[in-house]
């Protein structure tokens, strides 16, 4: 695959100045990338759908690397292969990982071939708009401070955010409060007092293994409890 | 010299492309959220390039509130997700019609 991108970048857009090295990440972590997204929409296990969005965010990261953008890539490797990655396995984990969807039925026969088409129109739209279309020879930006000031990337990019972009950086620590609550609130069972004892609820084993999904019995609190106290129990049903 | 921004924006649009498409045709939720996370890397791919191209630092700027953003809408939609799936433990997202009138 390696050997026949090469022919096709260099045919297509001859750039003979650049280093070999230089194309040779481009096209790896391009292949990766793309690789780690198809693998994200056609994977239809959830897990595996994670584990692909870990490798395309890695590509990405290789990316920055290669657009002088370190400290991002630094930021996207810890925040979100670290942090968000983790979080959706969580979430898979704790809802049951045994959840796999049919890729064969569809509930609207027409959606996926006008999802395709869709996705075809908007990616020549971009691909025009990215090469028919003069970007660098545009205006600089009015506070437009350079990206390889003295002291390197993450000097220039702390300058940045740190004095043009003070109230937004500001604003985001209020963002990230208001996320914290809203995931607290979320989080709790609905008509338990957080204070109340948890000697009131009765955790009978015998009745763990819970059938499918009944949502007109799950509404009156007892019964979440005993799917609680199985981790939720839907996955372990009969599938 | 190294490689034309081109390449980069033209990657970022076929990311961007499979992104829409997963978000489109998938029925699970997780991986429904998967995949705006796909367009997101897919803009932040284009921010920093344009930020390479232009020699301009703000495009990374950007890129930082994006990622932020990103972590709290994560935070969000997945605790929306599991109070859900309390509900309802095999729902995909032709079932989530509770607010239909």
């Amino acid at each position: 695959m390696m050997a026949a991108l090469f022919p096709l970048l260099s045919v297509l857009h001859p750039v003979l100045a650049v280093p070999t090295i230089d194309r040779l990440v481009f096209a790896v972590c391009a292949v990766i990338v793309l690789s780690g997204a198809l693998g994200v929409v056609l994977s239809s296990n959830p897990v595996y759908a994670a584990l692909s969005l870990v490798l395309t965010l890695f590509g990405v990261a290789v990316l920055f690397v290669e657009e002088d953008a370190q400290f991002l890539a630094a930021v996207q490797v810890v925040v979100y292969a670290g942090a968000i990655v983790v979080l959706f396995l969580f979430v898979i984990m704790l809802l049951g990982v045994d959840r796999q969807e049919s890729m064969r039925s569809e509930r609207l026969p027409a959606q996926r071939p006008l999802a395709l088409l869709l996705g075809l129109a908007a990616l020549g739209e971009l691909l025009a708009l990215s090469r028919l279309t003069h970007w660098s020879t545009g205006p600089r930006g009015a506070s437009g401070a350079p990206a390889t000031g003295g002291g390197g990337n993450t000097a220039a990019l702390a300058r940045s955010i740190f004095t043009t972009y003070l109230l937004p950086f500001e604003l985001t620590s209020l963002l990230l409060i208001i996320a914290v609550l809203a995931a607290v609130v979320l989080a709790r069972r609905p008509g338990q007092h957080p204070i109340e004892p948890p000697a009131l609820v009765e955790t009978d084993d015998s009745n763990l293994p819970m059938p499918g999904p009944d949502p007109d019995e799950e509404i009156d609190g007892v019964r979440n409890v005993d799917a609680e106290s199985i981790g939720f129990g839907g996955g372990r049903g009969p599938q | 010299m190294t490689l034309s921004g081109n390449w980069f924006l033209a990657l970022a649009a076929v990311l961007f492309s499979i992104g829409a498409v997963g978000l489109l045709i998938r029925r699970n939720v997780l991986v429904m959220f998967m995949c705006v996370e796909l367009m997101l890397n897919a803009v932040n791919l284009t921010f920093v390039t344009f930020s390479k191209m232009l020699d301009d630092i703000n495009g990374q700027s950007l890129v930082f509130f994006v990622l932020v953003v990103a972590a709290a809408e994560v935070v969000v939609g997945l605790g929306i997700i599991v109070s859900i799936f309390r509900r309802r433990p095999d729902a995909t997202a032709d079932d989530l019609n509770m607010l239909k009138g």
